[in-house]
């Protein structure tokens, strides 16, 4: 097993655990760390797969790189809504619009 | 106690995703490698692109489209924080009255030296790993570095100069691109100017990106 495919289990890993974190995390801050360990976990696996034969190929190596400066540019968008809705509803939770019958 | 119970098999379920996940990656990896073998093709390529580093290569002159793009889209973004940004509903707190002295000479130190590596970063683009990106980035740290010191005050509304700064690195793409048009193809540069040209669309990028990742911080705090 090369470095690179050990790099792309990583992201694969860290995919399913941002996933996780997205299904599951109730709090908007959590839910959008979650998704960044996403993208970082996509990240990993397009160049951990890209180099697995031991060479670099600057081509994933650029489309990551502009991939997370937009990452980056989400993210302070996703933290401006969340905190747009913290000042309208004080709360960083989405609401069900009816309440749920599972509650408590 | 139902919830709990629904959050273990959703988790469980999480981990078998990433296992399927890894054991076809693994699958993927052990095919035969592809019929296209990009670095090969970047790398015969690489003196017409007046530049010497394959990532720079790609992202500024392969595709370039790419990068235009992409610094649209921070633009954009900055524009839609500015739109929900709390304009003026509180005043400021007062910079100087949480200020850590030891944080701040430290920031005075740090910042004209982060400024130097911005402007270094942005050179060795050319020709080792760098590029406006990471040059934009240092210089958006040094800004937020500021302001978490207490030296540089929260911006508010932008000025006239900080906008043109904002989306210099746009304009500077675009005019490019619109000068090239001539050649038949968007942003596909002459070899002979591609270097300098190159370096031209980069410092604008590196201007804006830290205005703009700097903005992305202190619009909103």
């Amino acid at each position: 097993m090369s470095t690179g495919l050990i790099f792309a289990s990583a992201g694969a890993l860290l995919f399913a655990m941002g996933l996780a974190g997205v299904a599951l995390l109730d709090h908007l801050l959590r839910r959008i760390l979650a998704f960044n360990l996403m993208g970082s976990g996509a990240f990993l696996v397009l160049v951990g797969l890209a180099q697995r034969t031991g060479v670099a190929d600057p081509v994933p190596q650029a489309m990551v790189l502009t991939g997370i400066v937009v990452a980056v540019a989400a993210t302070a968008l996703a933290l401006a809504l969340a905190r747009r809705l913290f000042t309208l509803t004080g709360d960083y939770k989405l609401h069900d619009r009816r309440p749920r019958a599972d509650e408590g | 106690m139902k919830r709990n119970y629904l959050a273990q098999a959703l988790g469980l379920l999480a981990a078998l995703f990433a296992a399927i996940l890894i054991a076809v990656m693994l699958e993927l990896a052990a095919l035969p490698p592809p019929a296209v073998n990009l670095p090969d093709a970047v790398g015969v390529r690489m003196e017409a692109t007046g530049v010497a580093h394959p990532v720079t290569a790609v992202l500024l002159n392969f595709r370039g489209y790419d990068t235009l793009l992409e610094i649209g889209v921070l633009l954009l973004a900055l524009l839609v924080v500015l739109a929900v940004a709390p304009h003026g509903e509180k005043a400021p707190p007062n910079p100087s009255s949480r200020a850590d002295p030891v944080l701040q000479t430290l920031a005075r130190i740090a910042v004209p030296l982060m400024v130097l590596a911005a402007v270094y970063l942005l050179w060795a683009g050319a020709y080792q790993s760098g590029g406006a990106f990471q040059a934009g980035a240092v210089l958006g740290a040094a800004a937020v570095l500021l302001h978490l010191a207490g030296l540089l005050p929260r911006w508010d509304t932008p000025g006239a100069r900080l906008r043109i700064g904002l989306a210099a690195g746009f304009l500077a793409f675009i005019a490019v691109a619109t000068a090239l048009l001539g050649q038949g193809a968007l942003l596909q540069y002459p070899p002979a100017q591609a270097g300098s040209l190159i370096l031209l669309i980069e410092a604008g990028l590196t201007l804006s990106l830290g205005l703009i990742l700097a903005g992305l911080f202190l619009f909103l705090s």
